[in-house]
């Protein structure tokens, strides 16, 4: 690997990716008159996730496979933490790139350990370091090695054989991973538990990702950024889930972003990063009537009883506290809290079941700090919707520092 | 002189005819194994050139033997040569066609993970493809086997050696002493070395067959 300039292993496996560009990328089959891609320019951020989404035969895949040269782009340059790749040998290449696929790929006549160390043993490691490395990596993806290592992928479950397929691309710590729609073929059940992984993993590893799927919801879960890819994988929009969410470029990605962004963005957004409003308080053994007068007399206002150790206990109007003679037995019980790290769409659900429409916000001991309703929630939306909306007006839809110029 | 002292009195021939037969057939197995691959290698990307090796070998299979080493005296001459010549390939047509099926039959994900986790060419070959196609092509090697064991008696014809010498004197001097006595220990010794084999071959594939892809 001396000879393929890359970057130094000691370089970058201190859990950051490399930048990878790619400029007026096309490919041309003989004897077709459209291009499979056409010039496609993108720059995709070191240590960032970015999920190219699109309908089949958009070219999306077909984009993703010229980086690791699968396919030879028919002309414009790609280059991987500045090095233009088509300068390099294509074996060797792919060896500094993870890859990890639909039906995982796992080969069926060797064990998980030799899968997960192939890559090690084609760059030269010891037999030693690679069996330390199989072990720590089928650790990593939540395989126990004594369990599994010695096992054949056909004895594994789809969704063991994917986390496989993740362990062995990750073996040789690439800076940059592709992966072309490893979930796909798992039940939703077993996606989403892989997704949550993949996320915990790459907060840890910060690669650089480039993640294939057709599934909006899959890349707005996963991508730091969003490349909706229309037909030759033109870029329609690229930009942040968010900004995707708010403002659509055109009818097409609009389509593609399906019904529901709105609730789609607020699985984005956690409760810590809202303003919380506030309600009276009170602890249980203070006086009802003094309750009843904090809480006043505005239509719809309620209060909230706590215990000793602020914990809330029961909600309360005035008049329900001016009715009892100890607060413990004001109103109605709290039923349900969220936390700030809770999405606002947990958040919303609990607004929504609530007789009130009222969730309270409680810390991790369990004590109040506030509450959501459903005014917070909308406000929180439509400012959202305003500030992507000021920002496409601005510049061409991207947002965010150095954000990659969308060709389109 | 009954069969059993016939072949008490001549275990020693029969021994080293029977050596000979079973070394020639395995010889020509594994010269039969190497053609039969690297034909199979060269055409499976090519359904073309996969019906025509398939087409060219068993067309060799539809020539009775007995025809072929007739026409292959003139050419190479009496005793090895014709022998080992016509036995490869018969032997051909089961490892062809097994070599085919076998690198054809390899899933597609699993060859485009093997490029793109970045092994060459030559290694998807033989680490993937032709160890995935290995069991096959063992079944290929096995019934060429059972088949060159009848084929190779035959070999005494054009002077060959093994058991064939004993069954075509035995028939060419039938009414004379011991001359079926001679015939049948010949085809007999046959059919046990067949079986014998057979057995090797069993063997070899469990041991050669990775457990992820035992049927």
């Amino acid at each position: 690997m001396a000879d393929n300039n890359m970057p130094a292993p000691e370089d970058r496996t201190n859990g950051h990716g490399v930048e990878i560009r790619l400029e007026e990328v096309s490919k041309r089959y003989p004897g077709q008159k459209l291009a499979a891609v056409e010039s496609v320019s993108m720059t995709i951020p070191a240590g960032e996730t970015v999920v190219l989404v699109g309908p089949s035969g958009s070219g999306k895949t077909t984009t993703m496979r010229m980086i690791n040269r699968l396919i030879e782009p028919t002309s414009g340059r790609i280059t991987i933490g500045g090095q233009d790749v088509l300068n390099l040998d294509p074996d060797k290449l792919r060896r500094e790139i993870g890859y990890s696929i639909q039906q995982a790929g796992l080969f069926p006549h060797m064990t998980v350990g030799e899968n997960v160390g192939m890559v090690p043993s084609l760059v030269g490691w010891s037999k030693q370091r690679t069996t330390e490395r199989v072990d720590e990596m089928l650790d990593l993806v939540g395989l126990d090695p004594a369990e599994y290592r010695k096992r054949y992928p056909r004895q594994l479950s789809g969704g063991q054989q994917q986390r496989v397929g993740v362990a062995r691309a990750l073996a040789a710590d690439p800076p940059v991973l592709l992966m072309d729609e490893p979930f796909g073929a798992v039940d939703p059940i077993t996606r989403g538990v892989l997704q949550d992984e993949l996320m915990r993993l790459q907060a840890d590893l910060g690669k650089t990702i480039v993640f294939v799927t057709h599934d909006f919801d899959e890349a707005v879960k996963l991508g730091d950024r969003i490349a909706v890819l229309g037909e030759r994988s033109k870029i329609l929009q690229y930009d942040t889930p968010d900004a995707i969410l708010a403002n659509p470029a055109d009818d097409t990605v609009a389509g593609f972003v399906g019904a529901g962004a709105a609730l789609k963005q607020l699985t984005l957004r956690r409760v810590r990063e809202i303003e919380l409003g506030q309600v009276q308080t009170a602890v249980v053994d203070e006086d009802p009537g003094a309750m009843r007068d904090r809480i006043g007399t505005r239509r719809g206002a309620i209060g909230l009883v706590l215990d000793h150790r602020k914990r809330p206990l029961r909600w309360t109007t005035a008049r329900e506290a001016g009715a009892v003679s100890s607060l413990a037995q004001a109103g109605r019980p709290v039923e349900d809290s969220v936390s700030p790290a809770s999405t606002l769409q947990d958040a919303l659900e609990a607004i929504l079941t609530d007789d009130d429409g009222v969730a309270v916000v409680t810390g991790s001991r369990g004590e109040y700090i506030g509450v959501v309703d459903i005014d917070t929630v909308m406000t929180t939306i439509k400012s959202l919707r305003e500030e992507y909306a000021d920002d496409s007006n601005g510049d061409s839809g991207s947002t965010g520092p150095d954000s990659a110029e969308a060709s389109s | 002189m009954s069969f059993l002292d016939y072949v008490a009195s001549r275990w020693q021939q029969l021994l080293v005819d029977s050596y000979q037969h079973a070394s020639m057939v395995l010889q020509c197995i594994v010269l039969a194994t190497i053609v039969g691959v690297l034909v199979g290698v060269a055409v499976y990307r090519s359904p073309a050139g996969a019906a025509v090796a398939t087409a060219l070998s068993s067309a060799v299979l539809t020539v009775p033997s007995f025809a072929l080493f007739g026409l292959l005296i003139p050419v190479l001459g009496l005793g090895v040569a014709p022998s080992v010549v016509t036995l490869v390939l018969y032997a051909l047509l089961p490892i062809i066609r097994n070599t085919i099926v076998g690198l054809s039959t390899v899933d597609q994900p699993v060859l485009d993970a093997a490029r793109g986790i970045g092994m060459n060419r030559f290694r998807v070959l033989t680490r993937i493809e032709l160890a995935m196609a290995w069991p096959g092509i063992l079944a290929g090697m096995r019934v060429s086997t059972q088949m060159l064991m009848g084929i190779a008696a035959i070999a005494a014809y054009a002077k060959g050696p093994g058991l064939g010498n004993m069954i075509f004197s035995g028939l060419s001097g039938l009414g004379s002493a011991n001359a079926l006595n001679m015939a049948l220990a010949g085809t007999l010794g046959v059919i046990i070395l067949a079986l014998l084999l057979d057995g090797v071959f069993v063997l070899l594939g469990r041991l050669t067959t990775s457990r992820g892809i035992r049927g």
